[in-house]
């Protein structure tokens, strides 16, 4: 953690922000089975356990994601990350969590740090995280393999970095809606929902 | 060999419009051509697919097809083969088309009509269009390449909101390329589900069991089995009552424990019915020596002994001091029991056995059923009026049977069930008020008793020749949610407990048979315990 007792700045929170993406997308990977709980180990952050995968591919790719992240955060133009879980043989959108940055663009103009306590910001991304668990209950079980991608929803004249390549939104069509918790370090406010196909049940 | 001409042809025309790009070729003039052609598809991650053999093909032998949803499917001419089609598609991943698949064709190409070596003129003749106006292709291509008018834009914009999710001008998304990660082959996750239930969790019931077996079986021997007597009685302290031929038994049902109340003295005689008062502190007796024998119960003292009927009492019903009792005579009496003359009124209109008697929970009407098959609802006759005007409200004659079970709908005001005898069978629910049956069903057996449960609206029929069983009926529906076969002889009597969670039902087996089928979960008790309000007479005080 970059930042210190004196206050947030745009990096610092960029860096939490990117931070919970990390572990976030980790989390759901685990809950929802994507990956076998065997390649996931144990590690404690913001006061509580989580899991971290270890495959190897799987963690390059996810660095790679979040260090993008981050400097697009740094600079303002991520509006929306999404993890987009789909069956492996029909292609078909299960699974849609959600999650929209808006950041204080004031907040690149002046240096100055604001005043949030990190206790306050790692409570709140407990309590996100911990939703994100709690989830499991009502979401309804991945029969099939699946497959997972992040999207991530930028402003219109980013310059598109290598690797990177244009996408098309991934909705799922008749969605059952969550609103989750949302968590805000004063200079990025992130709102987090999960969507998934509504299975006809009586 | 790359010819200038067929660089210049190979028109590559991408439209943004669609989430697919249609891309249009030239015909080609010769294999190099097709190769150059095919070479620069490929920059654009576009193939073409060839059916079923080296076979080259240009579009001169292609004719399109347009199809209803409004693509053009290409053809080759003079195929045997319809199928073979030839299609080129871009997918907005840029993975590879798939065969098979149709692309939109957006506009012309710029192809001439006729003739391999001829050079395309301006926009004319097409293939696929043959004739185009060259105005319209003029109009055509100002539109395309205008900015957008203002209103049309933000349609269009909300157009593209609604289908992305998203609006396309301020944000496009992205993601990491490269070969999708996926679990390790043959990983299948394993999550299953340990607790579940059928329904959302917004809408469960709890699925209620009802036991076919009864909870307890007490023994009563001697039992007289005569279908008009009442001999049962449940009262609101959970005291059972019995009357085993000449003596009444009081069975608690809190401890077990079983006491002897009273033995009539002649042992020809023998008791006809049972009454608990509302506080279940005093038993009314009826005989057959035409007397009606009044007990407290605590102290195992008679009280009072009445004589006013001339044959014997076979049913009883208590509306708080008031004491009615119906004898073979076809008469009922009102008795108020806190006075030296307690035979107040008669009422006249059975002409046989008066063998079913209950007054409404509200104390406003007695129903009255006789063996000559009629049902009566006489009106709460209040003090000081004359004897002579006791006329009965209502008197239905429309069972073929003894009515002897009678039951007053405690959760909707005015609704009484009567059920026949072994000729009727059918159980009626009448509206006091308006006078009319408001349904008859048949119950295919001798109805002998009725009784509502209120716990979950139903009525609860016990029945004697032929099936010897009990009914738990759906009110108002009617829908049998139980039958109950526990009994081998004729149900007499069923009675509910002071909780309305169980019921006793006596048969001329010399059984009585206690099931517990209206047991509530405890949330709902609690609520209700609540809400309960005891009411108490003053009768404790008056009876001398």
């Amino acid at each position: 953690m970059t930042s210190t007792l004196q206050g947030i700045t745009l990096k610092g929170s960029a860096e939490l922000v990117a931070e919970f993406f990390s572990f976030g997308i980790n989390s759901i990977l685990y809950q929802r089975g994507i990956y076998p709980p065997e390649s996931f180990s144990i590690v404690t952050h913001y006061d509580m356990s989580l899991q971290l995968t270890t495959d190897a591919k799987l963690k390059n790719y996810l660095t790679n994601v979040v260090s993008q992240l981050k400097e697009w955060l740094y600079e303002c133009t991520v509006q929306r990350l999404v993890l987009v879980i789909t069956c492996l043989e029909t292609n078909e959108v299960l699974e849609r969590w959600q999650f929209d940055v808006e950041c204080d663009k004031l907040a690149k103009e002046s240096s100055a740090p604001r005043q949030k306590s990190i206790k306050t910001i790692q409570d709140e991304i407990r309590s996100v995280i911990r939703q994100v668990t709690a989830t499991v209950t009502f979401l309804p079980l991945l029969e099939t393999p699946c497959a997972f991608d992040l999207l991530v929803y930028t402003d219109k004249d980013l310059v598109v970095p290598e690797k990177w390549e244009e996408s098309g939104p991934q909705i799922i069509s008749q969605s059952e809606e969550v609103r989750l918790r949302s968590f805000t370090t004063s200079i990025h406010k992130v709102n987090s929902m999960v969507a998934y196909k509504r299975t006809d049940s009586v | 060999m790359v010819t200038t001409r067929s660089s210049a042809h190979a028109q590559l025309f991408t439209s943004q419009r669609t989430a697919f790009e249609a891309v249009v070729i030239a015909p080609a003039t010769d294999r190099d051509e097709v190769t150059n052609q095919r070479a620069a598809f490929r920059h654009l991650n576009c193939v073409t697919r060839r059916r079923n053999s080296n076979r080259v093909c240009d579009l001169s032998e292609l004719t399109h097809c347009p199809r209803e949803d409004g693509t053009v499917r290409l053809r080759e001419r003079h195929s045997q083969h319809f199928e073979a089609g030839y299609a080129y598609h871009k997918c907005p991943n840029g993975k590879m088309a798939a065969e098979g698949q149709f692309f939109q064709l957006i506009c012309s190409n710029k192809t001439p009509v006729k003739g391999k070596k001829q050079t395309p003129s301006k926009m004319g003749g097409d293939r696929f269009i043959p004739i185009r106006n060259s105005k319209q292709m003029d109009v055509a291509s100002f539109l395309l390449t205008k900015e957008n008018d203002p209103d049309q834009h933000s349609s269009a914009k909300a157009m593209s909101v609604n289908l992305n999710g998203y609006d396309l001008e301020d944000a496009k998304i992205l993601h990491l390329g490269g070969k999708p990660l996926n679990a390790p082959e043959g990983y299948q996750n394993n999550l299953k589900v340990l607790y579940s239930q059928a329904t959302t969790p917004a809408s469960t019931k709890k699925t209620r069991y009802i036991s076919t077996t009864p909870d307890k079986i007490l023994d009563a021997p001697e039992l007289r089995n005569d279908f008009y007597l009442n001999l049962i009685d449940w009262s609101s302290r959970n005291v059972l009552a019995v009357a085993l031929h000449n003596g009444v038994y009081l069975w608690d049902a809190n401890q077990g424990d079983v006491i002897l109340l009273m033995k009539l003295e002649r042992e020809e005689d023998y008791v006809c019915s049972v009454s608990w008062t509302k506080e279940g502190s005093y038993l009314a007796i009826g005989t057959s020596d035409c007397k009606i024998q009044l007990w407290d119960v605590e102290n195992q003292k008679r009280l009072r002994s009445m004589a006013s009927h001339t044959s014997r009492v076979s049913s009883l019903s208590w509306n708080d001091y008031i004491l009615s009792s119906g004898s073979r005579s076809g008469l009922i009496h009102h008795h108020d029991v806190r006075t030296a003359q307690h035979h107040r009124f008669t009422l006249t209109a059975h002409s046989q056995e008066v063998c079913g008697l209950k007054w409404s929970p509200d104390g406003r009407y007695l129903a009255s059923g006789g063996n000559d098959n009629l049902v009566c609802v006489w009106p709460r006759v209040s003090e000081g009026s004359a004897g002579s005007d006791n006329q009965p409200v209502r008197c239905w004659s429309e069972h073929q049977g003894a009515v002897k079970a009678l039951a007053w709908c405690p959760w909707q005001p005015n609704i009484l069930a009567s059920g026949g005898g072994t000729s009727d069978r059918r159980i009626r629910i009448w509206n006091v008020n308006s006078g009319s049956c408001i349904s008859s069903i048949d119950s295919q057996s001798q109805v002998s008793s009725l009784v509502f449960a209120p716990n979950y609206k139903e009525l609860v029929s016990a029945h004697g020749y032929a099936h010897n069983n009990v009914v738990v009926w759906k009110y108002p529906s009617f829908t049998k949610t139980a039958e109950l076969y526990g009994h081998s002889d004729r149900v007499l009597s069923v009675v509910l407990s002071p909780d309305n969670s169980s019921m006793a039902t006596v048969a001329g087996d010399e059984t009585i048979q206690i099931w517990k089928s209206f047991e509530e979960d405890p949330v709902k008790k609690k609520a209700m315990d609540r809400m309960v309000k005891p009411t108490t007479t003053g009768l404790h005080h008056s009876i001398r």
